[in-house]
């Protein structure tokens, strides 16, 4: 499967919940950090040292091979100014771009559209993998295939037998057929129930042509990303794949040690799934992975866990991707926190959007950002 | 003996005015007759309606809960349980108006607190319910109110009071108030504040209080709508509940709600309404009952514009997920488990309960429908009505099996479409349908096998008719 011009594919990977940034990629030489993390401090013999200052969490050990490559880049003090403690508002403005007003247009939505102004995508030029679209990729008159599960995907699954199914889908077809002087809405719904039926039948390609020497994991993140890869390997022009970790799951306010390596051991691990599984398959080459959490969690741990923070880390993985560490540790010295006891975000996320944008989908960031943020040089 | 025709009107109503309701409770209604039953929603009675004291029971948070999606599996449920059903329409009705989201209020028990003052207040007197919601701390913090101050206004929530919670921006072409009035209003709510809160330890957070602050209020002269005082918010209320302006603005919801979908309310300062004739009569309604809702509502379901405007909406997803519900009879007057997950449907079709996407709302009509939640709609609508052991279906499949020993494909597809809530099928789809019943054979229900098979045969007509696009109206 050796090609030579294949456009650029973005995956991302949403970390639900808030992942606590301090833990993950860890200044563990600073006091501070001691005095701050008294009970959840990782100690500094067991973290994986990136570069003398700061290091990874232990159980991102499979990522580890990746940054000795020089494909994983990690971006520290991730954020915006004034920052929102709700989960669903501040992931909003991570979705939308939009930190001020409510914004109802996502900014992959709005790559989608740049990218296929036309739908010849069929609906799947953007997929999301999870019930319900997020508002990353929400945007009117832009067809995105939203995916609870690659293998039983599709319209009226309930139907039982192969054949009626089959037979109630041509049925379908027929019904949703274009007509004449049905007006506006009867207009939309029917070429709206073909897409969908495009698409499915699109996406229900994936699965049978996979084959796979490696074993994600039967969590939700590790059964995403395994129909993120079937769905990258079938070809189906699909530039944007989007996934979420399961529900708030990073929102550790309480036994914090247990909850945040399971949840790292399980996302490293399929992170690494997926890179060696697109590999295997000769088609490492033109995907970029993008992890972020919409904030990062308080300096100082409330003995078991850690409430809502602000300034974060996040992460960059690829074949394309410049390994190394971006940006500036927030300080934790008391008085440079943010208000509350939060790390102050020293990068905007939209310059890490400007990057993925420029320079990976080739699009003007401007509009999709809503300003003019300056690139962070991964790619 | 109530004719089809009571009884397609009776499920017209019952899906409009509720939502949605089984064959056999369709039919008893359109006995009792449709005066009746419009009285009999008109006047709930002030308790709950369902079964608190078996929620409580089974769901130990029933009472106060803390997370904003117990709230929402409790609003559902309510929705698919509750004696009352017009009264929690209403409450729809208000929440997708006067929009506060959980994602910034972010305490799912203030947004529960919220949903049960319309359902207190929904069908009662409109200043009254103006009053309520700028009292309610939730309401308060969503538009800043609390950072609006007599040196400094914040002038969000006077403005949205004006454009999207009673007058509108405009109507026939003209503006109905001015900057300067939104500035007025703004003012008069200066002081209108939440009571500092209790600290959350150590027994967790404590229920926010409105609280006026009489050192932080305007209280100069101001000029709202050509008139000068020394207003405070109560007097503008007065002022708004009496505009001409507030009367059409309600009456065009109440349309979009329960009779057909209009045009997005940014639009309708130049675009006229649907149905001049029944908006007029509303008005004169609010008017003339002292602006009363439940007035509106029984000149509205009594008006012919009403009764004639069958499948003229799109289903929102709260309709589409408690109506099928309580057509096939499931999680009715039963508790099990299944709730809290059936309660996030509306969010997979695109309705977040609890967390409209701004403060103008969900977008409603055909903008329901993308690829994505028509899949949603589709499979979830067909996956309940093709379980034939559920007892709404049964009870459907046992009045298809009394049309006779053996059907025609016709009668079929017309009998199945009649019990979907006497859905009208277009002529191309109805013939896609008859000629796919055409094909299966025989329609006989004599022996053990045939009824097995006609039983089948019925479920899967059932799902096709719910993956139509005339299945998506209501």
């Amino acid at each position: 499967m050796v090609s030579t011009n294949k456009d650029n594919v973005l995956v991302v990977l949403s970390l639900s919940g808030g992942n606590d940034g301090l833990n993950t990629v860890i200044p563990y030489n600073d006091g501070h950090y001691r005095d701050f993390r008294p009970n959840l401090g990782v100690p500094a013999d067991s973290v994986i040292d990136l570069n003398g200052e700061i290091g990874m969490h232990p159980t991102m050990l499979p990522l580890k091979k990746y940054w000795d490559e020089g494909k994983l880049a990690v971006f520290l003090g991730i954020g915006y100014a004034n920052p929102s403690y709700s989960h669903f508002r501040s992931m909003d403005i991570w979705h939308t771009c939009e930190p001020d007003s409510i914004g109802t247009e996502g900014w992959l939505g709005q790559v989608i559209k740049e990218l296929d102004p036309n739908n010849e995508g069929q609906g799947v030029t953007g997929v999301n993998f999870g019930r319900g679209l997020p508002r990353a990729l929400a945007k009117e008159g832009v067809p995105v295939a939203s995916v609870g599960n690659l293998e039983t995907y599709g319209l009226l699954t309930g139907i039982e037998g192969e054949d009626q199914r089959a037979e109630a889908l041509d049925l379908f077809s027929k019904i949703y057929a274009p007509t004449v002087g049905g007006g506006f809405v009867s207009d939309y719904l029917r070429s709206t129930g073909t897409y969908a039926r495009i698409g499915a039948d699109i996406l229900a390609t994936a699965t049978p042509k996979y084959t796979s020497n490696v074993e994600y994991s039967s969590s939700a993140v590790g059964q995403y990303m395994k129909n993120i890869a079937q769905t990258h390997l079938a070809d189906l022009g699909t530039r944007v794949l989007f996934t979420t970790s399961p529900y708030n799951g990073f929102d550790t306010h309480a036994n914090q040690a247990q909850l945040h390596s399971g949840l790292w051991t399980d996302v490293s691990a399929n992170v690494d799934t997926f890179v060696t599984d697109l590999r295997e398959h000769n088609a490492s080459d033109n995907v970029v992975l993008f992890m972020f959490s919409e904030f990062g969690r308080r300096v100082g741990d409330n003995g078991s866990g850690t409430d809502h923070g602000a300034g974060s880390v996040a992460f960059a993985l690829g074949e394309n991707v410049k390994g190394g560490i971006y940006g500036v540790y927030p300080s934790l010295e008391p008085s440079q926190q943010e208000e509350g006891g939060n790390l102050k975000s020293s990068m905007d996320f939209r310059q890490v959007y400007a990057t993925i944008l420029e320079d990976w989908m080739g699009l003007d960031s401007n509009p999709i950002n809503r300003g003019v943020f300056e690139k962070v040089p991964f790619l | 003996m109530a004719g089809s025709n009571d009884i397609a009107l009776m499920a017209h109503l019952l899906r409009r005015a509720g939502f949605n309701a089984s064959r056999d409770e369709v039919e008893a209604a359109a006995a009792r007759g449709y005066d009746t039953v419009v009285e009999e929603l008109l006047n709930p009675a002030p308790e709950s309606g369902v079964a608190d004291d078996l929620m409580l029971r089974y769901h130990p948070t029933y009472n106060h809960p803390g997370a904003i999606e117990i709230n929402i599996q409790n609003w559902v449920y309510r929705m698919v349980n509750t004696e009352y059903q017009l009264k929690e329409k209403m409450a729809l009705f208000w929440h997708m108006i006067f929009c506060a989201g959980h994602s910034k209020i972010d305490s799912g028990e203030e947004m529960g607190r919220m949903i049960q003052m319309f359902r207190d207040q929904g069908m009662g007197n409109f200043r009254e319910l103006l009053m309520e919601l700028s009292t309610s701390p939730a309401m308060v913090y969503y538009l800043d109110n609390c950072e609006s101050h007599k040196t400094a206004i914040n002038e969000n929530y006077g403005r949205e009071l004006l454009e999207l919670f009673s007058m509108g921006v405009g109507m026939n072409d003209a503006f109905n108030y001015s900057e300067d009035d939104v500035k007025a209003t703004a003012r008069a709510f200066t002081g209108w504040n939440i009571a500092p809160p209790y600290p959350p330890f150590p027994y967790g957070r404590s229920p926010w209080e409105f609280r006026f602050d009489p050192a932080d209020h305007d209280d100069s002269e101001k000029t709202f709508l050509g008139q000068s005082g020394n207003w405070n918010g109560d007097d503008i209320l007065d002022m708004i509940a009496d505009q001409q302006a507030t009367a059409r603005f309600i009456s065009r919801h109440l349309y979009n709600y329960f009779v057909a979908d209009e045009v997005p309310v940014p639009s309708w300062r130049q675009t006229p309404p649907k149905d001049e004739d029944t908006l007029v009569a509303l008005e004169q309604a609010y008017f003339d009952s002292g602006y009363n809702i439940t007035a509106m509502l029984r000149v509205l379901f009594n008006s012919d514009g009403f009764k004639n405007a069958r499948y003229a909406k799109v289903k929102n997803p709260a309709e589409m997920v408690a109506g099928t519900l309580r057509m096939v009879g499931d999680h009715r007057e039963e508790i099990k488990p299944g709730m809290f997950e059936l309660s996030q449907e509306p969010k997979y079709m695109g309705m977040d309960l609890m967390n409209p996407p701004t403060v103008e709302g969900w977008h409603t009509g055909h903008e329901w429908i993308d690829s994505g939640t028509l899949v949603e709609r589709i499979n979830f609508a067909a996956d309940y009505l093709g379980r034939t052991d559920l007892p709404g279906v049964r009870s459907m499949i046992s009045r298809l099996m009394s049309q006779g020993d053996s059907l025609s494909p016709e009668q079929f597809v017309d009998s199945c479409a009649d019990l979907v809530g006497c859905l009208n099928l277009t002529a191309d789809t109805r013939e896609q349908l008859v000629s796919h019943a055409g094909r299966g054979g025989a329609l006989t229900h004599g022996s053990d096998a045939e009824r097995a098979e006609f039983t089948r045969r019925s479920g899967e007509m059932f799902q096709i008719i719910a993956s139509t696009s005339e299945f998506q109206f209501e």
